[in-house]
């Protein structure tokens, strides 16, 4: 490693190609943690809106209609209004509004910080474009399969917990494959209210060494390639988790 | 003694029990995007401005109620400060440059993916793939420093402003994914069209502008919208890189108001904004994707 670092230090002496944000210590920590926020605000973010789209798929279902049109409601505003805007909305309106904690050394703080809201803005963001996707899928199991189900004596909550997501999982995985990496570009956003995560660091360092160019395409390699994994992953999951006798 | 509505009723719950989830989302017109949910959230906007005023009220004077507020900075926030490009007006007008741009460019990437030339055919894919994977945001703050504030050309000095600058940087994504509606509209063409025009001697080119690009028109309007639709609600994000857009321009006006009873109403009323702007179109887009739906 050491011998690379010293390597892109003299590419840097020689051709002026600054990749200071890798063989410098301070810069590789800086930026190494940035990455390491936006995987974990990716990761979060993609379990929770994944929930929100379960659990929204399944109020949609619901017999009562006021819990629908709420569902709906929510849906329709959060596909309908700017990510950025809601980030702000949650994170500058809402986030006062919450009560302040102590900390252990006597200062008060906000009760949620900026990587909090974060994921709660765009896991509803997200989650609001899982449901329809969800939903879709639901709408496309065959419906002989649930009344077989039904006439076995399921009751609704084990129909849909065996027997129909399991089947619409698959059938909507394409689409979610979408969204996820949808929501993987979004956590750019993030940078607005804060967040350490790439772009963020990324802004850090190139405010402080200058190195516009070199920095962005670190910057673009770094998310071409973590949507690559998460395409990847994707493509994995809906091999192994393909119905046989559909498709090709 | 049973009537036929009871029957009707009784078909209903059977069938409610039997798929749930179908029956409960009614018949195909009225589910996806009812105007009760556009209802729902205007009235969720007018108890939030209702409660806010209950309580500015009680500590404030008259003239420092949330709603008179609102209306005040509501011109600066819709149409900018008086004499220069700002505000939702700027949103709307950086959402249609950078739609034209994106579309003119898309399709031409789009043709380029459907070449029979290998060198252009896998070019065409890599910058597609680059674009339509990239973080917006990221791409905006690529052309936001990357390219130059002016242009020199023969003497004359071309200023290249900031909003200018962003709106090449939300086209380059819709270029992309312009471009993959292009391919998947083409690739969806039946190929007995491609055979049947060989067989009555039309060249390729003939046969792409006259036969098979006429069909694909109606194909690709719905998903256009729907990226007009999402390009709209990325706008905001010129204000990140210094634009004085709604966004930018609200924050302004909360910074001079320096009140925090106004944060929610002031926000709410944004993002009202976009979504009355947003929802119609959304709306249409799905009325049009059913009615040129391809009956199988």
């Amino acid at each position: 490693m050491e011998s690379l670092w010293a390597a892109l230090k003299r590419l840097h002496d020689t051709t002026g190609i600054n990749l200071v944000h890798f063989y410098d210590g301070f810069e590789r920590g800086r930026l190494l943690r940035g990455m390491w926020t936006t995987l974990e605000l990716s990761v979060v973010c993609i379990v929770l809106s994944v929930v929100i789209g379960i659990l929204g798929a399944w109020l949609q279902g619901s017999r009562f209609r006021i819990l629908k049109a709420v569902v709906q409601g929510y849906i329709q505003f959060f596909r309908n209004t700017p990510p950025l805007v809601q980030l702000y909305f949650f994170y500058f309106a809402l986030g006062p509004q919450l009560p302040r904690v102590m900390t252990d050394y006597g200062v008060s703080k906000p009760m949620l910080g900026s990587f909090e809201w974060a994921v709660i803005s765009l896991s509803f963001f997200a989650g609001a474009f899982n449901i329809e996707i969800f939903r879709s899928g639901i709408e496309a199991v065959q419906k002989a399969t649930v009344e077989a189900s039904e006439s076995l004596g399921f009751s609704r909550l084990q129909t849909y917990r065996l027997v129909v997501l399991p089947l619409a999982m698959r059938i909507c995985l394409p689409a979610l494959n979408n969204n996820l990496v949808n929501l993987v570009k979004t956590t750019t956003q993030a940078y607005a209210i804060a967040v350490p995560e790439t772009l963020y660091v990324a802004n850090q360092i190139w405010s402080d060494q200058l190195n516009v160019v070199e920095m962005m395409v670190t910057l673009l390699t770094f998310y071409l390639a973590i949507v690559g994994v998460l395409v990847w992953i994707m493509h994995r999951v809906e091999k192994a988790m393909r119905v046989p006798g559909f498709g090709q | 003694m049973t009537s036929m509505t009871d029957w009707n009723r009784i078909i209903a719950d059977v069938r409610a029990k039997a798929d749930p989830a179908r029956a409960a989302a009614g018949p195909i017109s009225g589910r996806l995007l009812t105007p009760a949910s556009l209802l729902v959230v205007l009235a969720i906007f007018l108890a939030v401005i209702g409660i806010g005023e209950a309580v500015a009220q009680a500590k404030a004077a008259p003239d420092k109620g949330i709603m008179a507020t609102l209306l005040r900075w509501a011109p600066l926030i819709l149409l900018g400060p008086p004499g220069e490009f700002g505000g939702f007006v700027l949103n709307i007008l950086v959402s249609f440059l950078a739609m034209a741009i994106g579309t003119v460019s898309g399709i031409v990437l789009g043709l380029g993916q459907i070449s029979r030339n290998a060198v252009v055919n896998r070019l065409s894919w890599i910058v597609t793939q680059f674009f339509r994977n990239s973080p917006w945001l990221v791409l905006l703050f690529f052309v936001m420093l990357l390219t130059p504030f002016q242009f020199n050309v023969l003497g004359f000095a071309i200023p290249f402003p900031g909003w200018f600058k962003s709106t090449i940087g939300l086209a380059l994504p819709i270029m992309a994914n312009i471009s993959e509606i292009v391919r998947g509209a083409v690739n969806s063409i039946p190929t007995g069209q491609w055979e049947s025009a060989e067989s009555l001697a039309f060249s390729r080119r003939q046969t792409l502008w006259m036969i098979i690009l006429p069909q694909c028109v109606k194909r690709m309007i719905p998903p256009w919208m729907n990226w007009y639709a999402i390009l709209t609600m990325a706008t905001p994000l010129i204000s990140v890189v210094g634009v004085n857009d709604s966004m930018t321009l609200t924050q302004d006006a909360l910074a001079a108001e320096g009140r925090t009873e106004l944060l929610i109403p002031m926000y709410s009323f944004l993002l009202v904004l976009f979504f009355l702007y947003c929802y119609p179109i959304a709306r249409w887009t799905i009325r049009l994707e059913r009615k040129y739906a391809v009956k199988i």
